[in-house]
């Protein structure tokens, strides 16, 4: 044991999250266990030291023992961590060996601006919705938004899976214990174990140890990125739950919320968090996907609308009446960084035909709501909704796999079968060269 | 002897120190954290307790830790070689730091000292001059930047001494003034100035105008922004604020531009640094990046900083100004600022004013927005700050309170729709909802009537119109149904159609439309109205629809087609047959 050790025995006060207790010569941020429990020291007042107790102060009685260990949570980073299922803390749940390796702060400076360089390498995903329409480029962070019911952990592992990187991280908060052996065993199918790393807190531990999972899984990131130049994928789920834990401490900690019951920081605690998503000049990068669950569709609320202040862009998951399947909503789904890569990495044509689609697929959207005010359609209305369900089906489907290429080659398709040249807008320098004759 | 004080209380980056002497509101104060000097400036007082915001994380401090007191404001170091830089909301300069990560306490100088400068004096000895007179010149990139009387010197001095024409770096002695008791005081090419004070020293600040151009069909035509004008750009995510923000930045006509990325992506920062050393001012035929300076405190940065980031980027144009230049600042986003105060504010347990912000927010931005302005400086010649804020209004509501506080204060409404966007009708500004009050000013009025053309508001207003009347002609046709309206529902439809394919939108990712200089925007607006002004007659709505799509089509390649080229006379002649 240290020799700097402090014990205190005598907690003045108790919530549900946090205790505090007169103490001197504490610093912010610094761990400390009370009654064998990890806790953070998140405010000093006076000789007044309150602590956030992660797994909960159910049981603690104010003579507990409180030690304090003088620094910030660590994680011991190292080419072990390769393969490796861990807790919130950073301790094995796989059953194997501790990790050897330099002990890093989590939660540590953020990377000079001036440092960074623009991403510009493509993430191909097979996902039509996502690559013709969204294209996700490394050193990106995004979020998936979608309501509870839809699949998008399976839609996050098939990205994380066929994404061309070297290594790929999980951070789980609050999943469910179905939900991590999901994860685990298409890890394990697919053969990938050896590049993937994960951090773990399920909905059966306690929700304020969350907060330290992204902060985990994002220090083991840069380990790999800046110190190893590796691609990292980050892939994060559900933030949502991370974003209550927030406030479960802000509020027991007699904080004014604001929008949504909120903490006031809201916006600045996910930026720290997405914000480490970057492309070093070293070839090293950091790409965050993540998942914000929704209620009820509702993106207006304080968590999603900050993030996607946040985020370079979003995807949106819908069940769609027309083709039957979850697709990649083309209205509200964005990735800001598509073009970088949109018509560099890929064919000449792909912004083009990117726009024209999503277009002829809002008035599709104009004709349908006229069919159900009961209004007749016109002939273009109906070839719109013709090509409407196609696209659906044929593109915008998360279960399509096929190459970018493909994907604007059947783009042209549909365009050729239901519209003429002009109606779609395009460059005529573009028709003349790609209209399917 | 200066005041000192040790920490009592930490929540975050709001530190209570006890003081040992006297200390001002805003003063800057070092925390001496293990031999790490940690900056923060004084937000409230209270007896021998102050509360000050830390410009770092707080990470480790203790109660007990030693403060210094510093006796100023929060400064910014004013002279040649702030163009082109990269700087942090405090100044620093990012580029002179070697490591990737950000060091906490690690400050950089924000000019270059070793640096020489071909300096010209203006000034001769026994000239009178007061604060912010010329006393010389020296070249920064093209533009001529003016060394000036300090701007805290008060009253008349008398010129003493200037150097003689010559190179020299920023800290010589360029001349030595006498003040009224007969002091000697140097002036070098350097002053400082805290960044929440507005710069004087000019005679008179009036109304504005004149337009500054930006390219931008829907800036420019519908609603012009004047020079030394206000204007801001609320929207939800994903519409575009930021495509928006980046064309007025490569396009607008200014000498000086200044980005304040505040607390906003690192990424947005970084393509300004990729592309714009790449880019060509058009206006100038220079490299963008010799007339941009950035002020990045992206939102991973300390909260405290990202403040202090818009009043740094406003003080430096305050200083380009007072030189006779045009500058434009563009702050994005100004949301963020203000969430940066409520933060501290709901550290400071204040009572909170609507959705938790401080009850001066609105104050706090007007105050800011009037820093903005053209002003007649003390030689007659004019200078300018147009400011250019974005709004990020929660849940894309624009009925909360930095929206409603900005409104107030900004004199241009770009109001980014969603419904638009997610048309993908980009730029995403509204055209019923936004305004230019400036269209109002019968000064810029009679400006766009000799630049432009006569009775070009008038026409502007009439586009207006159009797009109005297209909306209501809509808004029956979805209730009635194509068959149940007059075919003049139709027209008036299409015609708000052609407004809106042909002017209000625009390409800022192609070459040609994404700059649309304001004698091409004549050129266009007068074409569609042309178009608007005729009668048609249809057999049908579905003739009707097709005939509009086959002009609006011909239109939108005219737009990406080079000005006055073979193959937009080629568009025009055609169009011009259709309508014949």
């Amino acid at each position: 044991m240290k020799a700097y050790q402090r014990v205190y025995t005598r907690l003045e006060g108790i919530t549900k999250a946090t205790v505090s207790l007169r103490a001197a010569g504490v610093s912010n941020d610094e761990l400390a266990v009370v009654a064998g429990r990890l806790a953070q020291v998140v405010r000093t007042k006076g000789d007044i030291v309150t602590l956030q107790v992660f797994s909960g102060t159910e049981g603690i009685p104010t003579d507990a023992e409180v030690v304090f260990l003088g620094e910030p949570p660590t994680l011991k980073v190292s080419d072990q961590l390769s393969g490796r299922f861990f807790d919130a803390y950073g301790h094995p749940i796989d059953g194997g060996p501790e990790i050897d390796g330099e002990e890093r702060q989590i939660g540590g400076p953020s990377v000079n601006p001036y440092k960074r360089r623009q991403p510009s390498q493509l993430i191909p995903t097979g996902i039509a919705g996502i690559d013709l329409n969204n294209t996700l480029v490394s050193g990106q962070k995004i979020p998936f938004f979608a309501d509870p019911d839809q699949p998008y952990n399976q839609v996050m592992a098939d990205v994380a899976l066929r994404a061309d990187v070297d290594k790929i991280i999980l951070g789980g908060m609050g999943l469910s214990n179905d939900d991590y052996l999901f994860f685990r065993h298409s890890f394990e199918a697919a053969g990938a174990l050896d590049k993937i790393i994960c951090f773990i807190n399920t909905t059966e531990n306690p929700p304020v140890e969350r907060l330290l999972i992204p902060d985990m899984a994002l220090t083991a990131a840069e380990y790999f990125a800046v110190d190893k130049n590796e691609k990292v994928l980050v892939l994060l789920t559900d933030m949502t739950l991370y974003a209550d834990a927030l406030s479960i401490v802000s509020n027991r900690m007699d904080q004014i919320p604001s929008k949504d019951s909120m903490p006031g920081s809201l916006y600045s605690d996910l930026a720290k968090i997405y914000e480490k998503a970057v492309q070093l000049p070293t070839d090293g990068s950091i790409t965050i996907i993540a998942v914000t669950t929704l209620n009820d569709g509702d993106i207006t609320h304080a968590i999603p609308d900050n993030t996607g202040y946040i985020t370079e862009g979003q995807l949106f998951l819908r069940a769609d009446s027309d083709s039957g399947k979850v697709i990649i909503d083309p209205f509200r789904s964005l990735s800001r960084l598509k073009q970088l890569v949109q018509g560099k990495k890929t064919r000449e044509d792909h912004s083009q035909v990117m726009n024209a689609s999503v277009r002829l697929y809002a008035d599709a959207q104009n004709a349908k709501t006229k069919l159900e005010n009961g209004f007749d359609l016109s002939d273009y209305d109906l070839r719109c909704l013709a090509y409407a369900k196609e696209y659906a089906t044929r593109l915008l489907a998360i279960d399509v796999n096929i190459s970018i290429t493909e994907m604007l080659d059947t783009a042209w398709e549909l365009f050729a079968k239901h519209f003429s040249p002009a109606e779609t807008g395009i460059k005529q320098a573009l028709v003349d060269k790609y209209w399917v004759k | 002897m200066k005041t000192t004080g040790t920490v009592t209380g930490i929540v975050s980056n709001l530190v209570t120190v006890k003081v040992d002497g006297p200390v001002a509101e805003n003063e800057i104060c070092y925390i001496d954290l293990a031999g790490v000097k940690m900056m923060a400036e004084v937000i409230k007082v209270n007896g021998d307790l102050a509360q000050v915001q830390v410009f770092e994380s707080t990470r480790g401090l203790k109660g007990g830790d030693k403060v210094e007191f510093e006796g100023r404001m929060l400064e910014v170091t004013l002279g040649p070689g702030l163009l082109s830089g990269v700087y942090d909301g405090l100044q620093n300069d990012l580029t002179t730091m070697s490591d990737v990560f950000l060091k906490r306490g690690e400050y950089t100088d924000p000019l270059d000292r070793e640096k020489l400068w071909d300096f010209t004096p203006l000034a001769q000895p026994g000239d009178k001059v007061v604060a912010a007179d010329w006393l010389g010149e020296v070249k920064e990139g093209w533009l001529p930047h003016k060394i000036m009387v300090p701007f805290s010197f008060k009253g008349e001095y008398t010129v003493k001494e200037v150097k003689t024409a010559g190179q020299y770096n920023v800290d010589t002695v360029i001349a030595t003034l006498t003040g009224a008791e007969g002091e000697d005081v140097p002036v070098t090419m350097t002053q400082k100035w805290p960044v929440k004070v507005a710069i004087k020293g000019y005679r008179e600040k009036p109304r504005p105008n004149r337009i500054m151009e930006t390219g931008v069909r829907v800036i420019d035509t519908l609603n012009p922004i004047a020079e030394g004008g206000t204007g801001f750009i609320p929207g939800p995510f994903g519409c575009g604020k930021t495509v928006l923000q980046h064309a007025i930045a490569k396009q607008g006509d200014a000498d000086v531009i200044v980005m304040a990325a505040c607390g906003e992506r690192a990424n947005e920062v970084v393509e300004i640094f990729t592309e714009f050393p790449e880019l060509i001012d058009p206006h100038t035929g220079r490299h963008l990046m010799e007339r941009t300076t950035i002020i990045c405190n992206t939102s991973n940065m300390p909260v405290a900083a990202r403040e202090a980031s818009v009043y740094t980027a406003m003080t430096i144009c305050e200083y380009y100004r007072a030189m006779g230049l045009k500058c434009l600042l563009l702050a994005d986003s100004t949301s963020r600022w203000a969430q940066a105060l409520r933060e501290m504010s709901n550290r400071m347990e204040e009572l909170p004013g609507a959705d938790a912000f401080p009850v001066d927010l609105s104050s706090i931005i007007s105050n800011f927005y009037s820093r903005a302005g053209m002003v007649v400086l003390n030689n007659g010649q004019t200078g300018a700050v147009t400011f250019i804020g974005t709004v990020s209004p929660a849940g894309g509501n624009l009925k909360e309170p930095v929206t409603e506080s900005t409104k107030k204060a900004a004199r241009c409404f770009y109001a980014l729709e969603q419904n638009r966007a997610d048309q993908k009708r980009y730029p995403a500004v509204g055209p019923l909802e936004s305004y230019s009050k400036y269209l109002e000013y019968p000064e810029i009025i009679e400006y766009l009537d000799k630049t432009v053309e006569p009775g070009w508001v008038a026409k502007v207003l009439a586009a207006k119109n159009y797009v109005r009347r297209g909306k209501e002609a809509a808004e029956q046709i979805n209730i009635l149904g194509d068959d149940g309206v007059p075919m003049s529902y139709h027209i008036n439809f299409w015609k708000s159609e052609l407004i809106d394919f042909v002017i209000l939108q625009q390409d800022a990712f192609d070459p040609v439309d994404s700059l649309c200089p304001i004698e091409r925007q004549r050129f266009m607006l007068d074409l569609v109205l042309k178009i608007c002004e005729k009668d048609f007659e249809f057999e049908d709505f579905e003739a009707c629809r097709a005939f509009f799509k086959d002009l609006i089509n011909e239109l939108r390649q005219m737009n990406y087609a080079p000005w006055q080229s073979e193959k937009f006379q080629q568009y025009n002649d055609s169009v011009l047959k259709r309508i014949a």
